[in-house]
């Protein structure tokens, strides 16, 4: 019996040492993958179409960098497009950040860059042209029992950092917040923390109920009384009741116009002249095709 | 003519004996590639972020590269130990009342509900936790319902078809002669059970009880449905907690780069625990068949 340990403890040592020996510095480097939506994500791979090329078709390559937000929306429009419009073009899509992608943007490292926040003063010197992909939005919501109906910016900003936690303190009945919060690594997590300062000096509080994915998110939300947590747009429904931000009631047209605070737009970022091959790109957000594949992120096009 | 059969005979052991073979590997060498893969994908990464701050760390914020596990391992660790202190003594009378007390038309409806328990899927557990245990309890505590009680009494649930079946049919190895000995000497029924059939069947019932560990620190998705998944350390049951298998199962899905590979450590973790539970039963089952 001991032999046969002993002879599999062996194996494993073996098998791990062969792994080992793979050089852990190639690991996967996950920041280039594409984020595991249900993307087709055989865009680098898909290369050499046919080569009998259509009379007009481009050839290229276009490199897209920037925020990790963008990219699952970006790499599905990149597949598509090199699948139906210019397979002879090669798209490139690096998820690392939008400002990692503004900078490339003016740097010239990427033919595009990406952000899902707007410009910031200090970047405005580099020229940049932005194209608004579209909006994400996210509404707060409360249970439907729950009398509040409007919270400040900055009252939301503390319920989530904990330092808020009665209703009452805000308005509402004498009870305790519950709240409710999305896994690390989520976008709309990511978004909402930006949006709401709770990335810096205030994060969201270690106590919050930690939900795995929106749908969760309102499940939680809807069954208990006294919670808040936040959804993307397109998950609102009458079990749960959305409450106004600063006054202002998410909707795709406040969004738009900009009044209400939790929405940000995402961003494309070129500088200068942009290649055929950009142009191109840019000129297939317009059709139906794209439009829809940009809505199924749950963005609301401008 | 006959030598030919007998020929045949032999060339067909022989395929059959290699495919057996080849079966038994493949299941070997699954255990290798997984173990082989998660330890390669985890481990350079816990050493990247550092063992202290990893195993030590107490806090779990992955965009701001603090990878801090110990309030999982305590939720991992508190849920299955609780779990084991509800489930256990509940399980173990069970089995004695199944082998020992119950009139057989008796046992013959409650053995078969007990392994229908078992076969119910664990979303199913999480789905009626979320539903019926997390509202009572916070009907009487409060505070939304998800804590560490509400993963104990759902895995408690889910540990029982484990240590009842396996302690009922280690009750009924027990040497006939114990019992007859035991009775012979004028000891009740029940003390008959508790003094001498429960400690000869010892390291079967313990064997039960490990593998019911096994079951509740691996269980993920009822878990996750019910615990809460604060990264806060919870310091009483009615606190929200996470585990280490529900901090994988949530965050891989957005996961990249390093807190993708801490994912994969705090499976390299998980395993260890995994492990340690797998030699402590073969240990037990060892001491079983030498005596």
């Amino acid at each position: 019996m001991s032999k046969k340990l002993t002879v599999l403890v062996a194996l494993i040592l073996v098998v791990l040492l062969v792994f080992a020996c793979n050089k852990p510095a190639e690991t996967p480097a996950p920041t280039q993958e594409p984020t595991p939506t249900p993307a087709p994500a055989e865009t680098a791979s898909e290369e050499e179409p046919e080569e009998e090329p259509q009379e007009t078709a481009l050839t290229g390559k276009i490199v897209v960098v920037g925020s990790t937000s963008v990219s699952p929306t970006i790499e599905m429009l990149a597949a598509d497009f090199m699948e139906r419009v210019e397979p002879g073009v090669t798209i490139e899509v690096q998820s690392v950040g939008s400002s990692a992608g503004v900078k490339a943007a003016g740097d010239g490292t990427a033919d595009i860059g990406m952000a899902s926040r707007g410009i910031k003063e200090e970047e405005k010197a580099l020229g940049l042209d932005e194209y608004v992909l579209g909006f994400d939005g996210i509404a707060v919501v409360a249970h439907p029992s729950n009398e509040v109906e409007d919270l400040t910016s900055e009252q939301i900003q503390k319920i989530f950092a904990g330092e808020i936690t009665n209703w009452s303190e805000v308005g509402g009945k004498d009870a305790d917040i519950i709240v409710v919060s999305r896994e690390e690594g989520s976008g709309t997590r990511g978004a909402f923390e930006e949006l709401m300062d709770l990335d810096e000096d205030v994060l969201v509080t270690d106590e919050a109920v930690i939900a795995e994915g929106n749908g969760a998110v309102k499940a939680q939300v809807a069954s208990k009384e006294d919670s808040i947590g936040y959804l993307s747009l397109s998950y609102l429904d009458e079990t749960v009741k959305e409450l106004k931000v600063d006054g202002v009631e998410v909707s795709p047209e406040n969004i738009k116009a900009g009044s209400y605070k939790v929405s940000r737009p995402f961003l494309l970022l070129t500088k200068g002249e942009k290649s055929e091959a950009v142009a191109a790109f840019y000129e297939y957000f317009s059709t139906d095709e794209a439009k829809n594949i940009i809505e199924d992120q749950h963005l609301i096009l401008q | 003519m006959r030598k030919s059969k007998m020929e045949k005979g032999r060339i067909t052991g022989f395929i059959f004996e290699n495919i057996f073979r080849l079966s038994s590997i493949l299941s070997i060498v699954a255990l290798l590639v997984i173990l082989g893969y998660i330890v390669y994908a985890g481990a350079p990464a816990m050493f990247e972020v550092g063992l202290r701050d990893f195993l030590g760390g107490l806090e779990w914020r992955p965009t701001k590269g603090l990878f801090g596990i110990l309030p999982m391992i305590v939720g991992s660790i508190g849920a299955t130990l609780g779990a084991i202190l509800v489930g256990v003594p509940i399980g173990i009378l069970t089995a004695v009342f199944l082998a020992e007390v119950a009139p057989e038309w008796l046992a013959r409806i409650v053995r078969p509900a007990v392994e229908l328990l078992a076969g119910i899927p664990s979303v199913i557990y999480g789905f009626f936790g979320l539903l019926v245990i997390i509202p009572i309890i916070h009907s009487i505590f409060g505070n939304g319902g998800d804590s560490m009680l509400a993963a104990i009494i759902i895995l408690s649930i889910m540990i029982l078809p484990t240590i009842i079946t396996i302690t009922e049919t280690s009750l009924r190895a027990v040497p006939r002669s114990y019992k007859e000995g035991a009775l012979a000497l004028g000891a009740s029924h029940i003390q008959t059970i508790f003094q001498v059939m429960i400690p000869a069947a010892r390291s079967g019932i313990l064997s039960g009880v490990v593998l019911g560990i096994g079951r509740a620190i691996g269980e993920t998705m009822a878990v996750i449905l019910v615990i809460g998944n604060s990264i806060k350390m919870p310091s009483s049951i009615l606190d929200r907690g996470r585990t280490m298998t529900a901090n994988i199962a949530l965050e891989m899905s957005y996961a990249a780069g390093l807190h993708q590979r801490m994912l994969f450590a705090t499976g390299v973790i998980l395993l260890v625990f995994i492990m340690i539970l797998n030699f402590i039963l073969l240990k037990l089952t060892q001491e079983r068949k030498t005596r």
